[in-house]
């Protein structure tokens, strides 16, 4: 934060630490997005394995920043910025860990697909790919966002969730249409609306991450804002 | 919208009441200006906390209110502390800083009995007062003990002397004594900083029961005790007041940089 320093030095540490851990932490969530992507779009199966390997570490690392965050609240007993970065990170930790959890949740699907050997049954959705970039924006530009402290660009990130939930009911339509059309597909395409699904929850957790940058920068709560809401919340404060 | 609720302490809901005014309020230590042209309201059954770094302030201001500075030459006032309902100015010359003392009370940092007994202590100002009945004292000074939750403590030894009691009950004794006098605001100036844990708990709690019927002003050096036990808190440096608030939002969301530094301990 564009703040001074604490008397204390090794407080100034221990939140430097934090936010450069969550930091890391997005950058493993995002590659195990990635993988996670590719594993289902390119049948690559090797990369699920190493999509659920990743999400024992993103595991781990919730488990050691709910250690540090515990460690901090009761050893400085945070206020004002400082408690509300620490309450910021906290919450994006949990979005961050539910991503990794969505990002294996698509692995899986990938992986079944290929072992009930429907792969020829399964339509081919584009917008899968469109819908996943999308998702994966978002998140590259939470954490982005999340680095600077940058409300302005949080705004941005808060109203392209509207863009992946369309994507989601777009190929929605797609795969019902398949499905009516050679009920063979209906196997695949069920696995497929979990992987879009998932992706539209990646959606969700990035811009539940973009609302964390807003609560920390200027302690507005806008959980529940619409973003025009947001939006103006924002220029007000700024 | 979402910054709505922090306009008002969520665990109070009776409208405001001033009690006290303090406009435009400046005080000179000789030629040395120590309160530069502070305003400040207090509200009746709020707790209002002064906070801010050593010599900023906050106990003279806390000293005017009961006219303590009058004891030394060369101190003067600017400005006005009025207190209501009737509107008087405490300041002003023509009344009796007397009368201001029994409306206002005040406790120290460092628990300060008469060297005399539980009850003498608790029925000094009442005698002061004129009070001479024995009945209304023995009343009055139960009353006064109960109310700073030490009556159970000390019912059996109210002729013994004040100095055997222990750190914590001789500040409650304190309180009592200026509870005595029925006062309309309370003036505490770090109450607890010689206390142990515990019995600096029992004072807070206190407070926060007294806050039903006084007044309360609070100078405290301690940032988590003006978080816990007040209702509005005022942020003092330098002789001005810098930011003054709902307790909740200085703490979670100051408007100044410099009260955000104070509270999160960049200060220096």
């Amino acid at each position: 934060m564009a703040s001074g320093e604490h008397t204390i030095k090794q407080y100034d540490q221990e939140l430097e630490s934090l936010r450069g851990r969550i930091l890391q932490m997005g950058g493993l969530v995002e590659s195990q997005l990635r993988m996670a992507i590719d594993c289902f779009e390119q049948a690559d199966l090797s990369k699920a394995e190493q999509v659920i390997e990743a999400d024992e570490r993103v595991d781990a690392e919730e488990v050691e920043m709910a250690r540090l965050i515990l460690n901090l609240i009761v050893r400085r007993q945070p206020a004002a910025n400082d408690l509300r970065l620490i309450m910021g990170v906290s919450r994006a930790v949990t979005d961050l860990e539910r991503i990794g959890d969505e990002a294996t949740k698509i692995a899986r699907a990938a992986r079944w697909v290929h072992e009930k050997d429907v792969v020829v049954r399964t339509p081919r959705i584009r917008d899968i790919r469109v819908s996943a970039e999308a998702a994966l924006s978002m998140l590259r530009g939470a954490l982005d966002a999340f680095a600077r402290l940058d409300v302005v660009a949080a705004v941005e990130i808060i109203r392209e969730d509207k863009g992946v939930d369309e994507q989601f009911r777009l190929i929605l339509r797609q795969l019902i249409t398949f499905m009516m059309e050679d009920p063979r597909t209906i196997t695949g395409s069920l696995d497929t609306v979990w992987v879009a699904k998932a992706i539209e929850r990646i959606g969700d957790h990035s811009k539940n991450i973009a609302q964390d940058v807003i609560f920390i920068a200027q302690g507005d709560d806008v959980r529940h804002a619409t973003p025009e809401q947001v939006a103006r919340a924002v220029s007000q404060s700024t | 919208m979402s910054s709505e609720p922090l306009e008002q302490p969520s665990a109070v809901q009776d409208p405001l009441v001033l009690k006290a005014e303090v406009q435009q309020l400046s005080f000179y230590y000789g030629d040395f200006q120590s309160l530069k042209s502070l305003s400040l309201p207090i509200y009746e059954q709020r707790v209002t906390a002064l906070i801010g770094p050593s010599g900023c302030g906050k106990s003279t201001l806390l000293r005017c209110f009961n006219r303590i500075h009058d004891l030394y030459p060369g101190n003067r006032y600017e400005g006005s502390i009025t207190l209501h309902p009737e509107r008087i100015d405490i300041l002003d010359r023509a009344i009796d800083p007397m009368d201001v003392r029994m409306r206002i009370g005040m406790v120290f940092q460092k628990p300060s009995p008469f060297p005399t007994t539980v009850f003498e202590n608790v029925a000094y100002g009442l005698r002061l007062r004129g009070v001479r009945a024995k009945v209304v004292l023995a009343e009055k000074v139960e009353l006064a003990l109960r109310g700073a939750a030490l009556w159970d403590e000390v019912k059996d030894r109210l002729s013994q002397d004040a100095s055997n009691l222990s750190g914590g009950q001789q500040q409650r004794l304190c309180i009592a004594r200026a509870l005595a006098t029925d006062p309309e605001l309370l003036l505490f100036d770090e109450p607890t900083s010689a206390l142990d844990p515990i019995a600096t708990a029992s004072i807070e709690e206190l407070v926060d029961e007294l806050k039903k019927r006084v007044s309360i002003l609070i100078v405290t050096h301690n940032m988590q005790q003006a978080a816990r036990c007040s209702d509005y808190t005022a942020f003092m440096y330098l002789g001005e007041l810098v930011e003054f608030g709902p307790t909740e939002q200085i703490f979670l969301k100051p408007s100044k940089k410099q009260t955000e530094d104070y509270i999160t301990g960049r200060f220096g």
